[in-house]
C-alpha cells in the first residue's frame, strides 16, 4: 500500500511543478496565447489594430510562434478566470507591480497627461494652475488625476467617466470616449492615460494639446507607470523568453509606440541616472 | 431591563388588515407568515425576525439531532439565505447559476418535483463583485419570486416552475448584478441592485407579481423626484437631512454613480404600511472626489410599498471612508424602553453600531458598538451622526493602521434573529480591524491606477467571531459566544429557547437562548454561511434546515480556490483566511441540511 501511494505523491508533485512551470523545460512557443481585450483601442481590438495587438505579432515572430488572442474584456476577473485558468499565458500592457501577476521587465515609461484642444489656447501646464477650477474636467473617476483634483480640491467642475466597461457589449464606453467628448468639445480639459490621447493626437490628427503629469510620488501624484507583460505566476519560464525577444525588438517596439503616438518617458533607470548627474 | 412581553413582535403582525387600509390587497403572506409549519418569508414574517414558535426540539432534546436528509444544490459558491418552505414542499435555490429546486416532503426520499435554471448571460459572473452568491427567494399567490446575478427578476409557477414572466432588472454588462432575496408585499416584488463597485446607482424597483410590470422606481441618490421623497419627509427629524441633499451632499455629478446600492434584506410593517431597507457605500471609491455627506447612501429608509414614497431616511455613515455598507437587515420588534412601549426597528450595522429607531418616524432611541469600533466613538443622539476619530479615516495615498471594525463590518448581511421570549436579539458578528495601506498598483482596460491595499487582521482577542445576545433597549451585550471563524451565517431563535446557527468553519450549533450555552452541535459537509429555518414536515414533526457552501467576501478564498500567496487578494480577505486556516477547516460544496429527533 505505501509503495504506489509513494508513486502517487510523486507524480503529484511532479505535475504540480510542471503546472507552476507552465510547459516543460527547453520547449520553443509554438503559440504566444495572448490575453486580449476584444474592443479597446489604442491597445488592442478583435481587428488587430491596436498598439499590443502589433507588439505581439513583433514578440511571436521573434520566438517563432504565431499568436492566438483569447478575446475577453482587460477588466476585473481576467486574471483570476481567464488567465489562471490557461485560456491564455499573457497579457501585453499591463503596469510594472500589478500584483496578481508575474510581471516582465518594462517594455516602456510612460504617464498620464492633460490634454486640451489647441484652438483653445488654454496653456495650461500643470494641475495647480488656477484656471482649472474654472473649466469642465473630463477624468476618468479612481485614476490617479482623479485622486490629485481630490486633493486640491477640484470636484465641482469634475465630469466622471467610468474606468470600468465591458468592451463585450458598450465598446462605445471604452476610455476613448473621453478624448472623443474632448474634441467634439463637450468637456474643455481631459486627463487621461497617455497613450489613449497620443492615439488620437496621432492616428486621428485630433488637434489636441498633450502635456505629461508631473510625477510627483511622494506627494502622493504618481502618475508615470513603467509598462510590463504579465504571465501566471510561476510562469518564470515564458516570463524570461519574453524579456529576451522585448530587449532584441527594442527598435521594432518604439517604432510602434511611437506610430501610434504613445508620449514615452525615460526609462526609470535613464532618469535616476539624469538625477544623478544634475 | 429586560423585556417580560414575550408576544410583541407577534402581535404586530397580526394586526387587521383594515388597519392599513391604503393601496393593494394584502395578499396571503400576511397570514402565511403566521403559520409557523411553513417559512414563507426569507426572514421567516415580515418584521424579520427569524423567530419561530416550534417547540418540539428543546434545549433538552436537541442533543438527539440528527441528519434527516441532505441534498446537494449543483454548484460550489458560497450558498447564503435559507430555503423556504409552503405546504409540503421545500424551495431550494443555489448560487450562480441560480438553480431552483421544488422538493416534496411529503414523499419517501423527498424527491424533486421540478427544478429550474434561468438562462443566464455567463458574462455577468466576471463583473460580479465578492462571491457569486444569492440570498433566496419569494413565494406568493402560488408564484415563486426570484432574481438572478445577470439581474433578471422571474415569476415561476410554484407547482410546476414554469415561468410565468420575466423582465430585466438591470445591465449585467454595466456592472449591475442582484444577489439579494428581495420581498413581495401585497402584489409587488420590491427587488434591489448590487454592483457598487462599477459606479452603479442604486435603487429599489417594485414589480407586479401578477404581469411583472414595473410599478416604480426610487433611486438611493440624485435629484428629490428620483429619490421619491415624501412632502413630510423626515418632518419628525428635519436635522437627518431634507429634500435637494440627493445632489448637494455630492461634489459635480458624482451622486451619478453615487453607489448606495441595495443588496441587503427587507422588512414590512403593515400597521404603518412601510417597508424597510437600506444603502450601501457611496461610489468612487476615493472620499476626497465626493466631499459632503454623500446622501442617501449608507442610510436606513421607509418607503410606502404601493408608491415607493420614503417617509424618513436616517444616514447611518455620512462621506463614508472604510466600506461600511450599510445594507444590513432591518428588525422590527416592539420594545419596552425606560417604561414606554416603542415600536422599534433594530439594525446592526457593518460600521459596528447598533442601532434602534422609532419604526415610525426614524428617531433614534438607542445607538451602542456592538463589537470593537475605534473609527467613532460614540454615536450623537442628538444630531445622529457618528463622533470620529479623524485619524481612523482612511485618505487616498496614507497608510491608516487598525481601522476596527475591518471593512467586512461588525457583522455583514448574515441576518441576526430577535426573541420576543427572551427580549434579545442574536447577532452574528466579526471581530476582525484593518490596515489601509496605499499604493498598491491596479490596472484596468488599458490604464494603471493605484489603489489601496487592504490588510484584514483579528480584532482584540484574537478570535474572529462572536455569537452576541444583544439586549437592543439599553444597547448592551447580554452574552457571547466567541467563534475562531467570523460569524458569516445568520440565525434561528425558537419558541423553546434554542438559538441555532452556522459557523464558516463547518459547524451547525445549538445554543441555549437565555445562557448560550452550547447544547448540540454537528459538523456539515463545508462551512455554513446560510440562515437556518425550521418547520414542521407533513408528519407533524419539527424540521430544522440550513445550507452549507462556504462563501461570501471571507469564504472567497475557499470557495473559489484563491491561492495563498497573495494576501490582499479580495480585498484582503485571503491573507486572514489562510491565516485563520478556513483552507484546513472546510472546502467548498453546495448543500441543504435537514435535521430531526429520531
Amino acid at each position: 500500500m505505501t509503495k504506489p501511494a509513494r508513486v502517487g505523491r510523486l507524480a503529484l508533485a511532479l505535475a504540480l511543478l510542471c503546472a507552476l512551470s507552465g510547459r516543460a523545460p527547453a520547449e520553443p512557443v509554438k503559440q504566444l496565447r495572448v490575453c486580449s481585450d476584444p474592443n479597446n483601442l489604442p491597445f488592442s481590438n478583435d481587428k488587430l489594430e491596436g498598439i499590443e495587438n502589433k507588439i505581439a505579432d513583433v514578440i511571436a515572430k521573434d520566438l517563432g510562434a504565431t499568436v492566438v488572442n483569447t478575446w475577453w474584456p482587460h477588466q476585473r476577473g481576467l486574471v483570476k478566470r481567464v488567465l489562471n485558468t490557461r485560456r491564455c499565458d499573457v497579457m501585453l500592457g499591463i503596469p510594472k507591480g500589478y500584483d496578481p501577476v508575474l510581471w516582465t521587465k518594462p517594455y516602456y515609461r510612460t504617464g498620464y497627461v492633460l490634454a486640451y484642444r489647441k484652438d483653445r489656447r488654454l496653456d495650461v501646464r500643470s494641475l495647480d494652475d488656477p484656471t482649472l477650477k474654472t473649466l469642465k474636467i473630463g477624468v476618468q473617476v479612481n485614476t490617479p488625476p482623479h485622486d490629485a483634483l481630490g486633493q486640491r480640491g477640484i470636484a465641482d467642475n469634475v465630469v466622471g467617466y467610468q474606468l470600468m466597461f465591458d468592451s463585450n457589449f458598450h465598446a462605445e464606453d471604452y476610455p476613448g470616449k473621453l478624448v472623443e467628448d474632448l474634441v467634439a468639445g463637450s468637456i474643455d480639459v481631459a486627463l487621461v492615460w497617455g497613450p489613449i490621447a497620443g492615439y488620437f493626437v496621432k492616428q486621428k490628427a485630433a488637434p489636441l494639446e498633450i502635456v505629461l503629469l508631473e510625477d510627483r510620488p511622494e506627494s502622493g501624484n504618481r502618475f508615470a507607470f513603467e509598462i510590463s507583460m504579465g504571465v501566471r505566476k510561476g510562469n518564470s519560464e515564458l516570463k524570461g523568453k519574453l524579456e529576451e525577444a522585448l530587449a532584441r525588438r527594442h527598435d521594432e517596439i518604439e517604432q510602434i509606440l511611437g506610430d501610434f503616438g504613445v508620449p514615452l518617458l525615460p526609462a526609470a533607470e535613464d532618469k535616476a541616472r539624469h538625477k544623478g548627474a544634475r | 431591563m429586560k423585556l417580560k412581553s414575550s408576544i410583541v413582535a407577534v402581535v404586530a403582525v397580526v394586526l387587521p388588515v383594515a388597519a392599513y387600509g391604503q393601496g393593494a390587497p394584502a395578499g396571503d403572506l400576511m397570514s402565511l407568515q403566521n403559520d409557523d409549519g411553513q417559512w414563507v418569508l426569507p426572514a421567516k414574517n415580515y418584521a424579520a425576525t427569524r423567530f419561530s414558535t416550534l417547540n418540539k426540539i428543546t434545549p433538552d432534546n436537541v442533543k438527539n439531532l440528527k441528519v434527516s436528509w441532505s441534498m446537494s444544490t449543483g454548484t460550489n459558491q458560497g450558498h447564503e439565505g435559507a430555503p423556504l418552505v409552503v405546504g409540503t414542499t421545500m424551495y431550494v435555490h443555489s448560487s450562480f447559476p441560480n438553480h431552483v429546486y421544488a422538493v416534496d416532503l411529503a414523499k419517501e426520499g423527498v424527491p424533486i418535483t421540478w427544478k429550474y435554471t434561468p438562462k443566464q448571460d455567463v458574462r455577468a459572473a466576471p463583473v460580479a463583485c465578492c462571491d457569486l452568491v444569492h440570498r433566496g427567494l419569494n413565494y406568493s399567490q402560488g408564484k415563486i419570486l426570484m432574481s438572478t446575478l445577470d439581474a433578471q427578476v422571474i415569476a415561476l409557477d410554484a407547482k410546476t416552475g414554469k415561468e410565468l414572466w420575466k423582465i430585466k432588472n438591470g445591465d449585467p454588462t454595466k456592472g449591475e448584478t442582484m444577489t439579494a432575496a428581495g420581498l413581495v408585499v401585497k402584489d409587488k416584488y420590491i427587488v434591489g441592485i448590487s454592483g457598487g463597485e462599477f459606479g452603479v446607482r442604486g435603487h429599489v424597483t417594485a414589480y407586479d407579481i401578477n404581469t411583472g410590470k414595473k410599478v416604480w422606481r426610487a433611486y438611493s441618490t440624485g435629484p428629490d423626484e428620483d429619490l421619491m421623497l415624501a412632502p413630510n419627509f423626515n418632518a419628525a427629524n428635519p436635522h437627518y437631512g431634507q429634500k435637494g441633499q440627493g445632489t448637494s451632499t455630492w461634489q459635480g455629478d458624482a451622486w451619478k454613480r453615487g453607489g448606495g446600492t441595495t443588496w441587503g434584506w427587507y422588512s414590512y410593517d403593515p400597521a404603518l404600511n412601510l417597508f424597510y431597507y437600506s444603502t450601501g457605500n457611496p461610489g468612487t471609491w476615493n472620499p476626497d472626489q465626493r466631499l459632503g455627506d454623500n446622501k442617501w447612501s449608507m442610510t436606513l429608509w421607509a418607503r410606502n410599498p404601493d408608491t415607493g414614497v420614503a417617509h424618513w431616511g436616517y444616514q447611518m455613515t455620512p462621506h463614508d471612508a472604510w466600506d461600511y455598507d450599510g445594507v444590513n437587515e432591518s428588525i422590527l420588534a416592539d420594545l419596552t424602553i425606560a417604561g414606554k412601549k416603542v415600536p422599534a426597528l433594530v439594525h446592526f450595522d457593518r460600521n459596528g453600531f447598533a442601532y434602534t429607531l422609532d419604526r415610525t418616524n426614524g428617531t433614534l432611541l438607542v445607538a451602542e458598538p456592538f463589537v470593537h469600533v475605534n473609527w467613532a466613538s460614540k454615536i450623537d443622539k442628538k444630531t445622529g451622526r457618528p463622533i470620529e476619530d479623524l485619524s481612523k479615516r482612511t485618505k487616498q495615498g496614507v497608510v491608516t493602521k487598525d481601522i476596527c471594525p475591518n471593512a467586512m463590518g461588525g457583522k455583514d448581511q448574515q441576518p441576526a434573529a430577535f426573541s420576543p421570549r427572551t427580549g434579545l436579539f442574536y447577532v452574528p458578528t466579526n471581530n476582525m480591524c484593518m490596515d489601509y495601506e496605499a499604493t498598491e498598483v491596479k490596472y484596468t482596460a488599458g490604464a494603471p491606477y493605484v489603489g489601496a491595499n487592504v490588510a484584514m487582521k483579528a480584532g482584540p482577542g484574537g478570535n474572529l467571531g462572536e455569537l452576541v445576545a444583544w439586549d437592543a433597549t439599553t444597547g448592551k451585550k447580554v452574552w457571547g459566544v466567541k467563534e475562531p471563524q467570523p460569524c458569516w451565517g445568520g440565525v434561528l431563535a425558537t419558541g423553546t429557547d434554542v438559538v441555532f446557527y452556522g459557523t464558516m468553519d463547518g459547524w451547525f450549533k445549538a445554543i441555549h437562548a437565555k445562557t448560550g450555552k452550547l447544547l448540540w452541535k454537528h459538523k456539515v459537509g463545508s462551512g455554513i454561511v446560510g440562515n437556518p429555518m425550521t418547520f414542521l414536515g407533513p408528519n407533524k414533526k419539527q424540521y430544522i434546515a440550513v445550507y452549507s457552501g462556504v462563501g461570501g467576501w471571507f469564504g472567497l478564498p475557499v470557495s473559489q480556490d484563491l491561492p495563498p500567496n497573495d494576501p490582499y487578494a479580495a480585498l484582503g480577505a485571503v491573507g486572514l483566511a489562510y491565516k485563520s486556516g478556513l483552507n484546513k477547516d472546510t472546502t467548498k460544496g453546495g448543500m441543504v441540511y435537514v435535521f430531526e429527533l429520531p
